[in-house]
């Protein structure tokens, strides 16, 4: 057998040499074909993470309608139909085209680089799940343009959205525009749970994880037992529209209370889909400038699996007022009220953290305290709306409107603006202005409590959700004005981030690798990091890397330099098992991404799609999947 | 600062308000099941607010405490560790312990809210989009009738109503009386409440039910039982017969013009299923469902041109000269 010429390895390389022969082999290919094919985790990433922010803008745009409607009474700048069809555009973009994918989006960035590898698990599937998220995402904000938006609210009750009541498009391109998203953030859970299980660092183990990554760990599980819950919802529903299927139909055997359990299955665990990022993101800034670890690691690690299970085990207290059996309903009052406790675990190491740390200042810190300040009242507020006597009073009403954005935006949004100011010199190079960044935080923070906080008050004197407008004589128009003033200050806040954000991409300061001083591994490599991440593989011997060993981190070395090569570790300990080969660019994931995107919309208009359609996607995939005869994976 | 002021305002605000609410309010309760809510309600925000306040301070100490710079972020005192990782477990047990106390008072809440009593007057409620079917149901069927968008019940009895829907979910909602209880498709949901105090509490549908919900009102008026009694048997006869030839001439407009089709005024020969009965239409105090006082000129501009005012509603505008809608008026505004 004739010898094959011998592999490089990256032990036979050094320094510049090193960086240039793996950057050749790692980088995205140039042009725009070659932007298409990338299956870089840091390019998608940032798409992924730039997308969502538009939908951010755009559902903040349908916020200030909203409240530009609601300033006083009997006005007249939106019709009842416009304000139907922005309310459900309002809560579907945030839910299901910021929230979640923007948490994932985040993690797709970070995870590998935090946990020290080249590239995320599935690579391919990741371009894939962004082009789902782009696709479906485009669909729906297309279908609003041309008035096809749905406008049966994010939570789309049936009857109301069966084609008895719903007879247009409408509710079908809410339904399918589900599937999009869910089918993009199953991919990406998938990813970033074989990314921490299998391509850690070596010396990692399951006790020197990264927070962040122990979060979004939690996250990924979150996302595969409840996400497909809503797949089934939304998929009955659309055959209830397409095929007269009856899951839906009291008169058939069917039950509308379906809907809401399995829609609500999916949709309480979705709150801490959103929320548990928040809080793997307050650690890790926390960590960084409080100067010191976040006290009780393991605490922190158990509260957010208690969380986790805890979280599938209270979607009836959105249901308290369809005519539950009391005892049940009661149990699940204190059910809901339970997870007030690991919460609450994690807030108090977070505030002994705070207690004992030597703060400094800057503004993820600011982003963090407000956090605190908000996420506690909104968390307070839920342990009232889980009880049931009070539920029946406050249950939609604008009280519980306010109680879920103090919960979402302050438990979410504030960590994630934090996030930005934090991982921006990391992704971008350069670091945020500090002076706008003040400013950012500080109309954020009163902006937010004057729109939100007079809504409590509003639901308890009796102004329900979901109207789009209201009567002189009800005594909510001055809280109404108070609070559409206050969105607007938020709104500006958000502004200055998007000025702050475009200035300092130019004229920002230069970040350096680890403008912070933080421990973890993301911040061993430039700014931003070339596309194999790392040059050599680092070695993880303590929980803080990069305080415990300075600027020289002990590394790994033997991976090719010839091809794409990561390096799989063991589950619970990190000891290295297999170099195993990374995929290449491919322009499949997109060609997939768009057979699947014609099968979807094109079985809104006709049944017969699910036939025509299927063969562009088989193709597809064929052309994603077909051998290449890669080198075997080496011990 | 600014946290303290928030603070204070939180409690300021909320109690003066309980004090002048409106009509439809839950800080402002009339029955005996809002006043227990209402209580429930307090205890939760007694202690929340503590719970707040307690947070809030320790964050701020936390932030004032001077502590000595290092450069060793690693460089941990052992026993401090362990011993905020001692109090961070007793604040977690302290937690169960109080959400497990707030769980054992809201269920007394509960059992006391949605106790049953013997009833002694049960109504029918069937929720339509967007207006309020209200049956009074009794043993001997002459004397059930039917109206819509307006409950009278006795204070001081105890009322069920049974709930059910026509269409698509609605949610039967009069917050100075009790908590809210959807109508749901297919089911039969059911709540009591008793009033303490005669007056007119408004209520609203609140759950989502299409394009406008938001026009989906009702009153519960609550009278002395005697004088409920003499409502009720009022309410249980036929519609007076028009006293007047434009009266008569209102009344075959009435069936001529397609009106009967939907309404029903009995003791007439209209007798239509899909919109409100309009039996006693003159006596009510609202008209399309809460959205507007029931006086001649808003009822005129209503027949005139019902999708002006409720768009989408199921009421067709129909073509009428000027006399003809002064004559159907005229015929409606009889039926005291």
């Amino acid at each position: 057998m004739a010898a094959e010429p011998k592999e490089l390895r990256d032990d036979a390389l050094n320094g510049l040499r090193l960086s240039t022969q793996l950057e050749r082999v790692w980088r995205t290919p140039p042009g725009l074909l070659g932007a298409l094919m990338s299956v870089d985790h840091k390019v998608v990433g940032r798409r992924y993470i730039v997308t969502a922010f538009a939908f951010l803008g755009l559902g903040g745009l349908l916020a200030v309608l909203m409240r530009i409607q609601l300033a006083g009474p009997e006005k007249t700048f939106l019709s009842a139909d416009k304000y139907n069809q922005i309310f459900t555009m309002h809560g579907s973009t945030m839910m299901f085209l910021f929230a979640v994918p923007v948490m994932e989006a985040f993690a797709v960035y970070l995870v590998p680089l935090m946990v020290g590898t080249r590239n995320i698990a599935f690579p391919r599937l990741n371009a894939f799940s962004y082009w789902m998220f782009l696709f479906g995402g485009g669909f729906l904000w297309i279908s609003f343009l041309f008035n096809v938006g749905p406008d049966v609210g994010w939570f789309s009750y049936v009857p109301l959205s069966n084609l008895q009541f719903t007879p247009s498009k409408r509710a079908d391109v809410w339904a399918q525009m589900i599937t999009f998203t869910e089918v993009a953030a199953l991919a990406v859970a998938v990813e970033i749970i074989v990314t921490v299980f299998k391509l850690r660092a070596p010396g990692m183990t399951l006790d020197r994880i990264p927070l962040f990554v122990w979060a979004m760990l939690v996250t990924a599980f979150l996302v595969m037992f409840a996400m497909p819950s809503v797949m089934v919802a939304s998929t009955s529903l659309i055959l209830d529209r397409l095929v007269n299927t009856r899951f839906y139909d009291s008169s058939s055997g069917g039950h509308p209370l379906l809907w809401q359990h399995l829609f609500w299955f999916f949709g309480h665990p979705e709150v801490y889909i959103i929320f548990i990022p928040g809080t793997g993101m307050v650690s890790a800034i926390l960590a960084t400038f409080a100067r010191r670890p976040v006290i009780g690691y393991p605490i922190v690690i158990l509260s957010l699996i208690a969380t986790g299970l805890l979280s599938f085990g209270l979607w009836v207290h959105h249901m308290f007022v369809t005519g539950l059996p009391q005892l049940g309903a009661g149990l699940f009052t204190a059910s809901s009220m339970l997870i007030a406790v690991p919460s609450g675990l994690q807030i108090f190491c977070w505030l002994a953290t705070l207690w004992d740390g030597r703060l400094v200042y800057r503004t993820p810190l600011l982003f963090v305290i407000g956090f605190i300040l908000i996420f506690v009242l909104g968390g307070l507020s839920g342990v009232m709306v889980a009880s049931v006597p009070i539920d029946t009073q406050v249950h939609d009403t604008y009280f519980v409107v306010a109680h879920f954005h103090y919960v979402l935006i302050g438990g979410a949004v504030f960590p994630l603006i934090g996030a930005v100011y934090y991982w921006f010199p990391k992704i971008a190079g350069r670091v945020l202005s500090e002076r706008v960044g003040r400013w950012n935080f500080w109309l954020a923070f009163i902006g937010f409590n004057i729109a939100f906080f007079p809504m409590h008050i509003l639901g308890l004197i009796g102004m329900p959700r979901r109207v789009y407008t209201y009567t002189a004589d009800m005594d909510w128009a001055h809280l109404n004005l108070v609070s559409s003033a206050g969105a607007l200050v938020f709104a500006v806040s958000f502004a200055l981030l998007l000025v702050n954000v475009i200035y300092s991409l130019r004229k920002g300061e230069l970040a350096g690798d680890n403008p912070w001083g933080a421990s973890t591994l993301e911040w061993a490599t430039s700014s931003p990091p070339p596309p194999q991440n790392f040059d050599r593989i680092p070695v993880v011997k303590h929980r803080d890397p990069l305080w415990a060993d300075g600027e020289s981190l002990p590394v790994v070395a033997g991976l090719s330099t010839d091809r794409r090569e990561v390096l799989l570790t063991s589950l619970a300990e990190a000891e290295p098992q297999v170099r195993e080969a990374s995929p290449e660019p491919s322009i499949w994931p997109l060609l997939t991404a768009i057979a699947t995107t014609i099968f979807f919309i094109g079985s809104i208009f006709t049944p017969w799609a699910v036939l025509w359609g299927t063969p562009p996607m088989a193709i597809a995939l064929i052309g994603w999947f077909w051998p290449k005869g890669s080198k075997e994976d080496e011990a | 600062m600014s946290v303290w002021v928030r603070g204070v305002l939180v409690l300021c605000t909320i109690w003066p308000l309980a004090a002048c609410a409106g009509q439809q309010s839950a800080l402002d309760p009339q029955g005996l099941q809002s006043e227990q809510i209402q209580h429930t309600l307090f205890i939760f925000l007694v202690i929340a607010a503590i719970v707040w306040i307690a947070v809030v301070i320790v964050l701020g100490v936390g932030m004032l405490r001077r502590k000595p710079l290092t450069d060793q972020p690693l460089d941990l005192d052992q026993a401090f560790e362990e011993r905020s990782g001692r109090v961070v477990l007793a604040l977690g047990i302290a937690t169960t312990a109080i959400v497990l106390g707030l769980s054992f008072v809201s269920y007394a809440g509960q059992r006391t809210v949605f106790a049953k009593d013997e009833h002694v007057l049960t109504i029918k409620i069937i929720g339509h989009q967007w207006w309020w079917e209200v049956r009074y149901e009794a043993d001997r069927p002459h004397q059930s009738f039917v109206t819509a968008n307006e409950i009278r019940i006795p204070t001081g009895q105890p009322v069920k109503v049974e709930l059910e829907s026509a269409d698509v979910i609605h949610s039967f909602w009069v917050p100075s009386l009790t908590g809210k209880m959807d109508l749901i498709t297919g089911q039969k949901n059911e709540l009591q409440f008793t009033a303490r105090n005669a007056g007119v509490y408004r209520g609203q549908c609140a759950e989502f039910c299409g394009l406008q919900h938001a026009h989906m009102a009702f009153a519960v008026i609550a009278l002395p039982p005697d004088e409920f009694g003499r409502w009720r048997d009022h309410e249980n006869q036929s519609a007076a017969s028009p006293s007047d030839q434009l009266g008569m001439q209102g009344e075959a407009l009435f069936r001529g013009r397609g009106c009967a089709l939907c309404h029903n005024i009995s003791g007439t020969m209209a007798g239509g299923q899909l919109g409100p009965d309009l039996t006693h239409l003159a006596s009510r105090t609202t008209i399309a469902a809460g959205t507007l006082p029931n006086t001649p000129a808003t009822l005129a501009g209503w027949i005139a041109d019902p999708q002006h005012i409720k768009p989408g509603n199921l009421m067709p505008k129909m073509p009428l000269q000027s006399d003809e809608l002064i004559a159907i008026l005229h015929y409606l505004e009889q039926l005291k």
